[in-house]
């Protein structure tokens, strides 16, 4: 079932065009891995799937970008709504300089979704486990975010994330900047998290794509290249200029 | 296009397998001269290279497990990588074949010579270009001459019904012949299992050129 659907989509920063008439579908509950040279609009393309381009004030789209059927770009569209629908986790972990429980608690609190406290701790638990992170941290909730490590860090980003129940996770190279061992957690976080979500995820690691997404998309110079399930992208590509990008002929 | 890192592995890897493939197909060539001419010395000459090819199947082993380790190759370089490692026991067996036809040979060498059976040189001169020209196709990564290497079994196959017969009718004719008769019925066998072996190696040619998988399959 499609989850997100691209039709002919062109971004623009200024008079800048950062993509060229892409048209892609996500499926639902699938990984789905974005992979390019760097500057080759892959994250651009990511942030448009939840608006947060929006935030730059020279940015500009036109084609479309469906959501369970719905027009995300279309006026009447509530933006906050489908940031909590569509959730994000960044390349550098953000923790808010509160505690743990906090961290996880903001958007349930500012979105209203808890009925009162204790189902507000329950929530926030749950989030920590699905994001498998609760056996480390159950101890210490309300100690600061700050004290956990990279890899906690990230993983507590991703607990924010699924705590205002999104179905959808966009996550933009989330486990770039971290060791083996938290990179290996991240990555099989994504493959539990599968059952539950769709999941977008943007890498320089291509052996990180080809571990855990069912399908790879490559972009290149703002156009998609190609998609296709991941074990075929990393075995016969149809593109040439794939074949070359993933056997580091050039990028 | 500017070489990479692994280009030069990969490039050795090729030609050490075209080494192993070379070894292999002179192994088959002299072990058939020694039945031929019944020259025992070339047929020892075969057992004792065959240590040798051992020692370059484990070695293409050991680059084959280092390239994935180090390099993690994927679509075209992880074919090739792939293909070397499935198709480096083929040919060491295929010169076991030639090893085991020169065992033969030294029993018949033993034994008063039997009559000429053309079509066992027919047989083995045809495994040998069908080797070549494999081995050939491999390194040009040409699919569609590997297909046409594997459609050329079944003359080897063909010949190896007819050189059954004749050795049985020679048994049966001439039962003090049995001796050589049966080990030259092992090596028209070995010959046969050597045309199974090239249609092995044209398969991974075509997984490696265009990504097909053509074994089992019953269309190629």
């Amino acid at each position: 079932m499609i989850k997100i659907s691209v039709s002919n989509l062109n971004f623009f920063y200024g008079k800048a065009q950062a993509l060229f008439d892409i048209s892609i579908d996500v499926l639902e509950k699938e990984v789905i891995a974005f992979i390019g040279p760097s500057g080759c609009g892959k994250s651009t393309f990511l942030r448009t799937l939840n608006r947060m381009n929006d935030t730059i004030p020279i940015a500009r789209a036109d084609g479309s970008v469906k959501i369970d059927g719905t027009d995300i770009y279309a006026p009447n569209t509530d933006v906050v709504a489908l940031r909590r629908k569509v959730g994000m986790v960044f390349q550098k972990s953000n923790p808010f300089p509160k505690s743990i429980f906090d961290n996880v608690a903001y958007g349930i609190r500012i979105n209203r979704i808890h009925k009162d406290k204790a189902d507000l701790a329950v929530r926030v638990e749950k989030a920590l486990y699905d994001a498998a992170l609760w056996d480390e941290v159950k101890d210490r909730l309300q100690t600061s975010a700050f004290g956990l490590s990279g890899g906690q860090q990230q993983r507590l980003c991703i607990a924010r994330a699924l705590a205002v129940q999104p179905e959808v996770i966009l996550m933009d190279e989330p486990a770039s900047a971290l060791d083996p061992i938290a990179t290996q957690k991240i990555e099989e976080l994504v493959v539990e998290l599968k059952k539950k979500y769709t999941i977008v995820i943007v890498t320089h690691n291509m052996q990180q794509a080809a571990r855990v997404s069912d399908r790879t998309a490559f972009f290149m110079l703002g156009k998609l290249v190609e998609v296709n399930p991941t074990q075929k992208m990393f075995t016969n590509p149809n593109e040439k200029l794939t074949e070359d990008y993933i056997t580091g002929r050039f990028g | 296009m500017e070489k990479r890192l692994i280009d030069q592995q990969l490039d050795t890897l090729r030609d050490e397998v075209l080494l192993l493939g070379g070894k292999a197909e002179s192994a088959v060539q002299k072990a058939m001269k020694a039945l031929t001419t019944r020259d025992s010395k070339l047929a020892q000459n075969v057992l004792d290279e065959d240590r040798i090819i051992n020692q370059m199947e484990l070695e293409i082993d050991r680059m084959s497990v280092e390239i994935i380790a180090l390099h993690q190759p994927a679509a075209h370089d992880l074919r090739l990588v792939i293909s070397v490692a499935k198709i480096t026991p083929v040919l060491e067996r295929l010169a076991d074949h030639a090893g085991n036809i020169a065992e033969a040979v030294l029993i018949i060498n033993n034994e008063p010579e039997l009559r000429y059976f053309p079509e066992m040189s027919i047989m083995s001169d045809h495994a040998v270009e069908m080797l070549r020209s494999a081995l050939d196709a491999f390194i040009a990564e040409d699919a569609e001459a590997a297909r046409q290497i594997i459609a050329r079994d079944k003359m080897i196959d063909s010949s190896y019904k007819k050189v059954f017969s004749e050795i049985i009718a020679m048994i049966i004719n001439d039962p003090t012949t049995t001796t050589s008769a049966a080990q030259l019925l092992f090596v028209a066998k070995h010959l046969e299992r050597i045309g199974d072996y090239v249609k092995d190696l044209c398969e991974l040619t075509v997984y490696l050129a265009d990504a097909s998988i053509i074994k089992h399959s019953l269309k190629r």
